[in-house]
């Protein structure tokens, strides 16, 4: 296989990877806070976390670039301290599938975790049980199919991220494109035979994982 | 001493205002649907906060509006059972009776749910599933797990509604060995008259919301207070006939 497209597969598998790992860590919670405590701006908060779904790409990749660009509200700050900018460098695809992919494990895990069934909380709390431990031992794993299916539905859409990242991480050969970009590049370039073999490979690889995430969803409820 | 309650609750129109008081018996809290009885236990038990009032239990306020006081549910020593019996499907009925000893030690848990599994007759039931164990060994695995960590207090919100007539019989029995063995208030929701007759040593009547009279269950039968306690035992009189 060209170094090249190795490149770019293995570049996105990790870029899907670290920013589903993040997703998971922050999106659960997230979602949990949403569904369990009624505050003040709860369905604020969720148009909010929300709005990368709906919004194009660009328009989220240009907020990202207003906020993390080198001269941007926060990235401004970063490159004071440290002199990094996390623009043009793998991390910012990262962010970007982050962003972009985040909605989809939120709106997930929020309706799994409102359908469980009050009864069962209410329930642990009469046997003695704290909220954060009926989150962990109840409310969880109960709503587990749909932190499972928000997992894969937020991996697939960060291996397919495409407009947010290029505005945020560019198009560098060797160093920020995954195949989504690459795909457009080799599109663009005439080089036919292995934008075929990348969009056909994408293609697998997406499906595949959708399909055996979903046997294990089955299986294990 | 014993169980005092005095609630009053608004909710949409509806409002409870009621006030009673049991000692180490068996209590039916008896009347049509939507009186206010299953709304009584989830007040006592913290589940949904009253307005006004008080819920105590011998010398522990649980719940006072004059003082600010209100523990939460976690804080309360009552054991639950739901109509619906609320078993977590994902656990297996050991792991369901453990999951009621969260105030023991693990040793303890263990001895603990050992001896309920004999009690309640699951033995060799432990690894089964919710799902795969019948209707009335469900009823004993929310009695045991609401047991095991020897509340000062049951509440019983129509666990035996779902059941046929010879289930029924035997969760009875079971419920008064458990008033024999466990000498703490226990109060029963239901509106089967027959249930309550058979097994309650005072009843409760309610009313829209108020209480319409307390006495022993000969006593209401033999003497209804108004018109609505006797219409409603000769509703349900005529029910239990028709069925």
């Amino acid at each position: 296989m060209d170094d090249s497209v190795l490149f770019s597969v293995r570049l996105s598998l990790q870029v899907a990877s670290v920013s589903t790992a993040l997703i998971m860590l922050t999106g659960i919670p997230i979602a949990y806070f949403i569904a369990r405590r009624k505050f003040k701006g709860r369905e604020l908060l969720d148009v909010f976390c929300t709005m990368p779904l709906v919004l194009p790409p660009t328009v989220t990749g240009y907020y990202l670039i207003v906020l993390f660009g080198r001269n941007g509200l926060i990235g401004r700050f970063i490159y004071e301290w440290t002199g990094w900018t996390i623009m043009f460098t793998w991390y910012a695809a990262v962010l970007a599938s982050y962003i972009v992919a985040l909605p989809l494990m939120i709106k997930t895990t929020r309706a799994a975790i409102e359908s469980v069934d009050k009864n069962l909380i209410n329930a642990s709390y009469t046997l003695g049980h704290s909220d954060f431990d009926t989150a962990l031992k109840v409310i969880l794993p109960l709503a587990k199919r749909g932190i499972i299916a928000g997992t894969v539905l937020s991996f697939a859409r960060a291996m397919g991220e495409f407009g947010a990242t290029l505005m945020l991480a560019g198009n560098l050969p060797g160093r920020t494109d995954t195949m989504p970009i690459a795909i457009y590049s080799l599109a663009g370039s005439g080089e036919g035979t292995k934008a075929q073999f990348m969009v056909l490979m994408m293609t697998v690889i997406s499906g595949g994982f959708l399909y055996f995430a979903n046997k294990y969803a089955k299986r294990i409820i | 001493m014993g169980l005092h309650v005095r609630l009053q609750k608004r909710v949409n129109g509806f409002t409870l205002d009621i006030e009673w008081q049991i000692s180490n018996e068996l209590a039916v809290l008896f009347g049509f649907s939507g009186a206010g009885k299953s709304m009584t236990l989830q007040l006592i038990a913290g589940l949904i906060k009253p307005d006004k009032g008080q819920v105590s239990l011998d010398d522990t306020v649980y719940f006072d509006s004059s003082t600010g006081i209100n523990l939460p549910p976690q804080e309360r020593p009552l054991g639950y059972v739901f109509q619906d019996l609320a078993l977590f499907p994902h656990m297996t009925v050991l792991q369901n009776i453990l999951y009621g000893a969260s105030n023991l030690s693990k040793n303890e848990k263990l001895d603990r749910a050992r001896e309920m599994i004999h009690a309640f007759k699951l033995t060799g039931l432990e690894d089964r599933y919710p799902y795969e164990i019948s209707g009335g060994q469900k009823q004993r695995v929310a009695f045991a797990r609401a047991l095991i960590r020897q509340p000062k207090v049951l509440l019983l919100d129509e666990p035996f509604s779902a059941l046929d007539r010879p289930l029924r019989l035997e969760m009875r029995r079971s419920l008064r060995e458990v008033r024999d063995n466990f000498s703490i208030p226990i109060l029963l929701v239901t509106h089967d008259f027959e249930e309550a007759v058979a097994i309650s040593d005072r009843m409760i009547v309610y009313e829209l919301g108020r209480i319409a009279q307390i006495g022993s269950p000969e006593r209401i039968k033999g003497s209804p207070v108004n018109i609505y306690v006797s219409q409603l035992i000769a509703c349900v009189d005529s029910d239990s006939v028709v069925s």
